[in-house]
This record gives C-alpha cells, sequence and structure tokens, in this order.
C-alpha cells in the first residue's frame, strides 16, 4: 500500500510540473445514453468537447444503467479506467472516492462558482464528499411523468386522460379497440412505475421517511399498504405480452399510437422530440401522474477517474467546465428533454413540458431527492426486484410484497 | 474420461442398405423431421437478413422475401449505432481477431509444452498436479471472475486487449494441457526412450520428435480454442473495455441499442456476421471440428 | 506458466470463497486482519436465500439443468442410435445437428429470441394461418420462459451429445452385436439393456460435460430474454454479475461459492467412476 502511494504522489508531481505544456488528448467516456434522443443530446456534448481541441471516444454501454454500472464500477477499480462516465449522483461512487480513484473537481468548481450557477443545490451536494467536489452534475431528470398520445385518445372517442385514474378507467374502452393502455418494459422501467404510482398515491413525504428516514413501520403500515393495493390495479393493467425489453421501445409504441400512455422519467420527453411531436398537442406530459406534481431530482452526473496522464488530466478539466457552460447546458438538455443545472441560461426553445418541469423546481416544497441520493444501490435493486417479482407474478399479494419490501429497508446499510 | 483424441465417429462395417425398406424409411423421416428443428432458425436468420423492413412487419417470418436486399448486412457491418459510434461490427471484428490470435498461439505453446512435460517427464506431485488441472477445468467462471480483475489490474493490462487474452490463456489452459498430455502419453513410449538414448535433450526431443507426430492434436487444440474464444462473451464484457469490445459483445451492444425502429433485419445480419467465423471453421474441418469438441466441450 | 495458472485458480478460488464471509462492498481486501474486520460469518449466505430473486435463479438452474440434461441425453442418444443404422448421408445429418455448437450462446439467444417474437415470429406465423387462438408466447409468459432457454439450449448442445454417444456406439464391440443377435435378442433391448450400460465412461464424461456447462448458462440467457419477464427466467450467474460490481461484492462471491459447490456435486459421480477404474487397475 505504502508503495502504490508513494507511485501516486511522485505521479502527482510529475504530472504538476508538466500541466503547463501538456498538449490536446483523447478522452474515452462512458454512459449508457443510446436511445435516439439520448444519443443526440451526447452528440452535442461530443460536438463541444472536440471544439476545445480535444477528441471525444464514445463508450456507450447498450442496455440501461443496470447493465452499464457493473461495467463501469469494475473498470475503474480494475486500474485502467476510462476518461470521464456518467453515473447517478449518490452513492454509486461513493467508495470509489473514499478509495481514491477519482479525480478532484473541487479547485475547478470554486474557480467557476458552481455553488453558485449550479442548482438545485441538491445536486452538487451529491457530488460533494468531505468538503471535496468529485462529479460534474449535467442535468436534473424527474421520474414521475405519465406520457400520453392525444390522437390516440382523439380517435377512440375519448378525453384525453389528466392523471393517472382517468388512464385507469379509460383502459376498458381502449383495450375494445385494440389499444395497449399503458406500455410497460422489463426491469428498471417497472421500479419507475410503482415508484411513482407510490409517489402520486403515497405522496412524496411517505417515500422520503421511508428511503432516508428508514421508517419501518411508515414502510409496514396502512398507507404504503394503499400503495401496493394501487400497484395491483396497475399490474392488471398491463398484458404481459406486450411488455417490451426497453424504455425506449414501451414509449415508441406510444408515440406511434399502439399504446395509449406510458409511465417514465423526463427523459422520455427527448423520443418524443426525435419523432417530431409536439407537446400539448400531439402528446401530453403529466407530472407526478397528474395526481401530485411533485418531481424528484434525480439526474446525470459525470466523474472523472485519476489518470496519470497530465494531458488526459487536464483534457478531463476542460470537459467538466465543458459540459456546465452555458450553450452546452441549453443544446444538451433540450435534446435529452431533462432540464438544464444552471439556472440562467435562456429556455426559450424549451418544450411545453420542460417548461412545466421548471415551474415545479422552482417551488421547493415540490422537490424531494431522487432516490440513489437516499438508500444505496444494492438496496435500490433489491426493491427492482420486489417489484418487478411483485408485477409479474399475481401469486404475490401486495401484503407479501409490502413484507417483502419492509423486510428489504430493514437490511438496508445505514448511510 | 473418455479419451478424446481417439474418439472417432466415422461410419464403420458394411454397406449401408437399400433406402426404401419400410423401417429405413422411418429412420430417414425422423432424420429429416429433426433436422429441421436444426436448420430452421439458420434459415429464418438468413431470410431475416435480406428482407427489408416492411417486408418484416407485413410478411412471414418463414418465407423469403421476393426482392431481397443487402443494405441489412452493409449496416451490421460499418453503419449500426451503439451511442455516438455508428460503425457497425466491423470493430468488433477486428478486436476479436486481436483477441483470438495471440491466445490461441499463446494458450496452445504453453499447454503443449506442459503436457509433453507431465507425460514424458514425470516429476513429484505430478498427479497432484494432474488432478488439479482437471478441476481447474470445471471452475465456475463467476468464481475466478473478480480475482482475474485484481490480477488483471496489477499486471496493468485490465481493459485492454490483453486482459482478455491473458483471462483466455489461462481458462483454456486446464482442458488443453490435459489434451495434450493425453495425446503424448498415446504416442509409443519407444520414440521418446530411443532419442533419449541419442542424447537429445527436452527441447530438442520436444521439436523433433514430438511435434512432427502431433500434427492432428494440434489441429484440434487449434480449433477448440478459435471457436471458444470467438465465441465468448462474459470475458469480454469484463475485461476488455467498451473500445475493445469482441464480436459478441458489439452485437449484444447493436442488438439492444434501440435508436427509433427496431431494425430486426440489420439484427440477424448482425448475428450471421457474428457466427460466421466459427461456422466457417466448422463446415472446412469436418471431423476435426468433432474431436475439437468433443474434447473441448468441457471447457464450455 | 502452468503453475501460474494453478496458482491462480487456487489463489483465486480461495479468495472468493473466504471473501463470501465478509461484509465487503465495492473495494476487495486482501490481509487476514482486513478479513478478520470484515468478517460476518454467515450473514451473506443467510441473505442469499432470504433473497427471491436468488431463489428463482436457483430454482431455474435446477429446472433448465434437469430438463437440459436429460432431454439433451434422451434426444442425443436416439439420434446417434439412428445415426448408427448405417444411413446413407450420414455426414450430411452429423453436420446438420452439430454446426448450432459452432456458433456462440449470444448467437443462439438472439436467433430464438427472433423466431419466438411474438408479434412477428412462430405465433404470429401460426395465426396468420389461420387458427387464431394459436398461443407461443413462452418469452413473454413467466411460467415458460425459462423453457423457452431450455429449447435454445437444446438447439445448441445437442449435436454434442448425439457426437459423443455415438463414438461410444460405435467403439462397441461387434462381437456384442453378434451375440445379442445369436441369444434372439430384440436389437432395441440390446441398445437399451446391452449397450448402454457398456458405455457408462462415455455417458459419465458426456453428464459431466453437459451438467457442468449448464450450471454456467449465462449469454444464452442475455441473448434471449435477459432474465425476464420480470425475474423469471433469471440464473446464478446473472446474480452474480449484477451484485459483485455494484456494491455488494460479498453477496456476488457467496452466490459465486454456491456455484462451485453445484459444480461439485455434479463432479462427484465422474470421481466414482474416474476413481472406480484406478482401484481396478
Amino acid at each position: 500500500m505504502r508503495y502504490k502511494s508513494m507511485v501516486a504522489a511522485l505521479a502527482a508531481t510529475v504530472s504538476m510540473a508538466f500541466i503547463g505544456s501538456v498538449k490536446a488528448a483523447d478522452v474515452e467516456v462512458t454512459h449508457w445514453w443510446t436511445s435516439g434522443g439520448e444519443a443526440a443530446a451526447v452528440g452535442e456534448f461530443a460536438k463541444a468537447f472536440d471544439a476545445t481541441g480535444n477528441k471525444w471516444v464514445d463508450g456507450a454501454i447498450a442496455g440501461s444503467g443496470d447493465v452499464a454500472r457493473p461495467i463501469i464500477i469494475s473498470r475503474i477499480l480494475g486500474g485502467n479506467p476510462m476518461g470521464a462516465t456518467q453515473l447517478n449522483p449518490g452513492k454509486d461512487a461513493d467508495d470509489l472516492v473514499k478509495a481514491g480513484l477519482m479525480l478532484d473537481l473541487t479547485e475547478l468548481a470554486a474557480t467557476e462558482k458552481w455553488d453558485e450557477i449550479l442548482r438545485p443545490k441538491s445536486q452538487l451536494a451529491s457530488c460533494t464528499i468531505d468538503g471535496k467536489v468529485w462529479c460534474v452534475p449535467v442535468n436534473l431528470h424527474s421520474g414521475q411523468w405519465m406520457w400520453t398520445n392525444r390522437k390516440v385518445f382523439k380517435d377512440a372517442g375519448l378525453e384525453p386522460p389528466k392523471n393517472w385514474h382517468e388512464l385507469v378507467a379509460a383502459a376498458p374502452a381502449l383495450q375494445a379497440k385494440g389499444i395497449i393502455p399503458l406500455s410497460a418494459a422489463e426491469g428498471w422501467p417497472v421500479r419507475i412505475l410503482l415508484d411513482d404510482i407510490a409517489v402520486a398515491v403515497g405522496g412524496a413525504d411517505l417515500k422520503v421517511k421511508i428511503y432516508k428516514g428508514r421508517d419501518l413501520e411508515a414502510a409496514a403500515g396502512a398507507e404504503m399498504l394503499k400503495v401496493f393495493q394501487a400497484m395491483d390495479a396497475a399490474r392488471k393493467l398491463v398484458d404481459p405480452k406486450t411488455m417490451v425489453p426497453q424504455w425506449n421501445e414501451a414509449v415508441g409504441l406510444v408515440i406511434s399510437g399502439k399504446a395509449a400512455a406510458n409511465v417514465m422519467g423526463d427523459w422520455a420527453g427527448g423520443e418524443f422530440q426525435v419523432a417530431g411531436m409536439k407537446a400539448g398537442e400531439d402528446y401530453d406530459c403529466l407530472p407526478g401522474l397528474g395526481l401530485d406534481d411533485v418531481l424528484d431530482t434525480g439526474g446525470d452526473v459525470f466523474y472523472f477517474p485519476k489518470n496519470a496522464d497530465p494531458a488526459v488530466t487536464k483534457a478531463q478539466m476542460e470537459m467538466a467546465s465543458m459540459m456546465v457552460s452555458k450553450e452546452v447546458q441549453v443544446a444538451f438538455n433540450l435534446k435529452k428533454g431533462s432540464l438544464p443545472m444552471r439556472a440562467d441560461v435562456d429556455l426559450a426553445a424549451a418544450n411545453d413540458c420542460m417548461k412545466k418541469g421548471l415551474a415545479i423546481l422552482a417551488d421547493p416544497s415540490k422537490v424531494f431527492p431522487g432516490e440513489i441520493q437516499m438508500i444505496d444501490r444494492d438496496t435500490l435493486n433489491q426493491i427492482r426486484d420486489n417489484y418487478n417479482e411483485f408485477f409479474a407474478n399475481p401469486a404475490v399479494t401486495p401484503e407479501a410484497a409490502q413484507a417483502k419490501f419492509v423486510e428489504i429497508i430493514k437490511n438496508a446499510p445505514p448511510l | 474420461m473418455a479419451k478424446p483424441d481417439t474418439l472417432t465417429i466415422e461410419p464403420s462395417g458394411p454397406l449401408p442398405r437399400p433406402m426404401f425398406a419400410p423401417g429405413r424409411v422411418m429412420i430417414y423421416a425422423v432424420l429429416i423431421l429433426t433436422s429441421l428443428y436444426y436448420l430452421i432458425p439458420l434459415y429464418v436468420m438468413i431470410i431475416t437478413s435480406v428482407k427489408d423492413l416492411d417486408a418484416i412487419r407485413y410478411g412471414n417470418i418463414f418465407i423469403p422475401t421476393a426482392n431481397p436486399t443487402f443494405a441489412p448486412w452493409v449496416k451490421a457491418w460499418s453503419e449500426a449505432c451503439t451511442g455516438l459510434k455508428c460503425s457497425g461490427l466491423a470493430p468488433g471484428f477486428y478486436n476479436s481477431v486481436s483477441i483470438t490470435v495471440p491466445s490461441v498461439i499463446v494458450s496452445i505453446a504453453v499447454a503443449s509444452v506442459s503436457g509433453y512435460s507431465l507425460a514424458n517427464w514425470p516429476f513429484k506431485f505430478g498427479e497432484f498436479f494432474f488432478t488439479v488441472l482437471l478441476v481447474g477445468s470445471f471452475v465456475p467462471y463467476q468464481v475466478m471472475l473478480y480475482p482475474l480483475v485484481i490480477i488483471t489490474r496489477e499486471m496493468g493490462i485490465y481493459s485492454t486487449l490483453w486482459a482478455v487474452v491473458f483471462v483466455h490463456t489461462v481458462f483454456g489452459l486446464p482442458i488443453l494441457t490435459l489434451l495434450f498430455r493425453n495425446y503424448f502419453s498415446s504416442l509409443p513410449p519407444e520414440l521418446f526412450k530411443a532419442a533419449r538414448v541419442d542424447g537429445a535433450g527436452y527441447w530438442r526431443i520436444f521439436f523433433q520428435v514430438m511435434m512432427p507426430m502431433s500434427v492432428p492434436i494440434f489441429t484440434v487444440a487449434v480449433i477448440l480454442q478459435v471457436t471458444g474464444i470467438w465465441n465468448d462473451f462474459l470475458f469480454g464484457v469484463i475485461y476488455a473495455g467498451p473500445t475493445n469490445y469482441p464480436m459478441t459483445v458489439q452485437l449484444n451492444n447493436i442488438v439492444n441499442s434501440l435508436q427509433g425502429v427496431k431494425e430486426y433485419n440489420v439484427d440477424m445480419a448482425a448475428t450471421i456476421l457474428t457466427g460466421i467465423v466459427p461456422l466457417a471453421i466448422y463446415f472446412f474441418s469436418g471431423k476435426y471440428f468433432v474431436r475439437g469438441i468433443a474434447a473441448g466441450a468441457v471447457k464450455g | 506458466m502452468v503453475f501460474i495458472v494453478l496458482f491462480v485458480f487456487i489463489g483465486g478460488t480461495f479468495w472468493t470463497v473466504a471473501s463470501s464471509f465478509t461484509n465487503i462492498k465495492t473495494l476487495p481486501i486482501f490481509t487476514p486482519a482486513e478479513f478478520y474486520d470484515a468478517f460476518v460469518g454467515m450473514a451473506q449466505y443467510q441473505r442469499l436465500w432470504r433473497s427471491s430473486r436468488w431463489i428463482i435463479s436457483i430454482t431455474n438452474l435446477g429446472i433448465y439443468g434437469s430438463l437440459y440434461t436429460i432431454f439433451a441425453f434422451v434426444i442425443g442418444f436416439w439420434l446417434a442410435v439412428l445415426m448408427d443404422q448405417k444411413i446413407r448421408l450420414e455426414g450430411v445429418f452429423r453436420t446438420i445437428y452439430l454446426y448450432p455448437f459452432a456458433l456462440s450462446f449470444i448467437v443462439t439467444g438472439h436467433v430464438w429470441a427472433w423466431i419466438m417474437n411474438p408479434a412477428f415470429g412462430l405465433e404470429a406465423t401460426v395465426r396468420g394461418l389461420g387458427w387464431e387462438t394459436f398461443s407461443f408466447d413462452w418469452l413473454t409468459n413467466r411460467e415458460m420462459s425459462i423453457y423457452a432457454v431450455v429449447i435454445a439450449g437444446l438447439w445448441q448442445g445437442t449435436g454434442l451429445v448425439m457426437a459423443l454417444m455415438l463414438a461410444g456406439l460405435r467403439g462397441i464391440d461387434d462381437e456384442i452385436w453378434r451375440a445379442a443377435r445369436i441369444d434372439g435378442i430384440p436389437k432395441w433391448r440390446t441398445y437399451i439393456q446391452i449397450v448402454l450400460p457398456m458405455m457408462r465412461p462415455v455417458l459419465v464424461t458426456t453428464f459431466v460435460i453437459v451438467a457442468s456447462g449448464a450450471v454456467r448458462v449465462y449469454d444464452l440467457v442475455i441473448g434471449l430474454t435477459q432474465g425476464g419477464p420480470g425475474l423469471s427466467s433469471q440464473v446464478p450467474t446473472i446474480y452474480v454479475y449484477e451484485t459483485m460490481f455494484v456494491g455488494a461484492l460479498a453477496q456476488g462471491t457467496a452466490a459465486s461459492t454456491i456455484m462451485l459447490l453445484a459444480t461439485a456435486v455434479i463432479l462427484i459421480p465422474w470421481v466414482v467412476v474416474e476413481f472406480g477404474k484406478k482401484q481396478q487397475a
């Protein structure tokens, strides 16, 4: 160990000595943005970064965060890391930071006054450990949205629903016309769906109380049972045959009119954008499933694993700075369908959905933390598995699923 | 364990009887029907890969299109996207080649020498060594995944092509060593003794006596390793790093990244392209392949 | 070099087993003191058997492993017997039965995913022919998804069993056949009661190969179902991978230790045969 830290110290001194004279570098960036809207958004990053004279080497990992995270983390542990990587703000990288594997961005953050220009504070706080900044938040995502295709409802002689309950009510009429009332995708999207129902029915406070406060009584309580019963209603709405493997396929079903609605985070907006549809005219987006317009503040952040090559270190800093610059924030987030990290940018071009999101974001009482900011990934995966099993297996009763949920929360490691 | 290198499944005995006795007809009927189960996927793969998207949407997956197009093949090879990278499977092909060639050479070189030592130069604990090797070839990869991340990290090769080469060599050695040991043991011992009497040393015997006699087993080993390594997915995902992903991993990435419409024809073309190398080896190597897999099936 | 490999195998296995009794999360540990500090006894295994995902995974492995092994044996042996009837075009048939084995599991998975695709595949085709109620929804049916994996697995692997069995059959002495014929024993009984028992070494080898391969099933599931729908086609290999690198390292090593045990159980019959042979010799 001592030998290693000496080498590290030596490498640091050497890089300090050369940092003034280093040239541009290729920086490999891993992320899991492979849908149409996401690829368009990440293209904005790449373009802006290439303009600095460096080169963005794209390391997209198909599938989802669940597929990509093990690859990313093992890669950093393996000692030959990528130059930059997407992760979610929160617990995912804590251990890696503590092991000294990440680049310290504190100085850059101080020079550019990130604490003043970036909001909400919670995002930068997720990147900060022991007063030092380790990652750069690039956007703000919220998971609590319902997306509906207006034309589908109109064609079926129905009024487009304004909330979850109206969708449930319209389902039989839609099914009679051969339309999937609610499209759904396997895996983590099921967690989004059920979690959104939990927040819409049980309220954001309940979720925070359980996830952050580890309130076992609340988790086992009657309110939460009501939540599981609402989830029970949701699973009856979805024909397993219409389940697709990926979230963007499920959104695609809504876009093409085969399905009426989908529950997905605001990144689904990027897909509607790519398809050339207009918010409020062709499709509706309903925050908090139209019941309780609260949003969580998940999002994406970029970490920069330490690199021995000073040229790369310099390029990493340039990339971090580029990601929060005004123009890039606008260009990236418009395509991604997410909200920018800066309040001081011009969002005239933003669509209806983003404006709705911005309005909610302006009211702190309607905002709550993303789950990975409250609980570790391993626990979150167990919750995901529990939800998936409950959703797909009619034999699991709401009570049984709740009991399992309580057990998982009970065994979650303390923050 | 059966000695795979001595297996033969070539026909023997008298010539086939006439085809049209009643019992015979049954046999052929059954054989042909089962053949369909094995052939249909290949057939579907090929015809799907040359359809356009409309033909897929409105057609039947078992009926070929009247207007075949090779555009999906071109797209699968050089244009299909994962994220911003729209270079298709081609880079994966080159990565797979750069992984397979060194892995095959290194693992066979080491295994043949080790097998030779085990067979002809008995040493203390040889039996123990042999047993550990045998057991080692069955250890589930999952048990070794994390230790190998640590080892390749310490070697400074993690997430390079060399890490994958190293891991394939490690996992290939037990079974290959057994293969070579069994083969060398089956050669007449007089050969070895005569060479010793002539004063030949360890390496001279290996290169001048053993190697020339061992072309069949080397062929088997090469086939075994090439197909096994080409078809690997798990090690590629974990040890290669995204820029070095082999073809199997890129195939999975392409099939799972969806930008707009799902292009089943491109997926199928990509699937065939990934399978072409081992298939070609299979069709051209014939009986050696059968021996190779019989020997190497242990490797899974 | 081989010594290094042995060291890697023994050391790696030891490390994996040892770390499964700790509570390590993301970063590996090495020194005995670290292991002592992180020691939690059987806690990881208790969690494992509490996890419904693991229970499903291990049950699926049981279903897949036994069905795959049984059917591969039955079909493989049966095909080998048919091929042994001095037929014409034997080479052609053998080529057909065996070619899937040259393909990777990931390729196998994607092909079968396409054939079983509910919107375009077999189900849609048969319905298109007029049989409206025909149902083949294994990929989207949580009760059936693991059997879909079995079908694809058999497609890929039975050819190998056939080839091994055929080799075994061809190794049977012609004298046996002559004797059986003289005694008037019907052909099918000769195969089952005389030839099969004589093939015991081949059978055991094949069993070990097939069954230990089944424990490793990973890419096939990734290509075909990705473990879904729900958790219905999860297998232990996926569990290991998805816990090991996301902050539950010890949980992953505990799961892989169970896999190691499963493989050991499969190896036992083979060890018995091998050992028995040595005793005789």
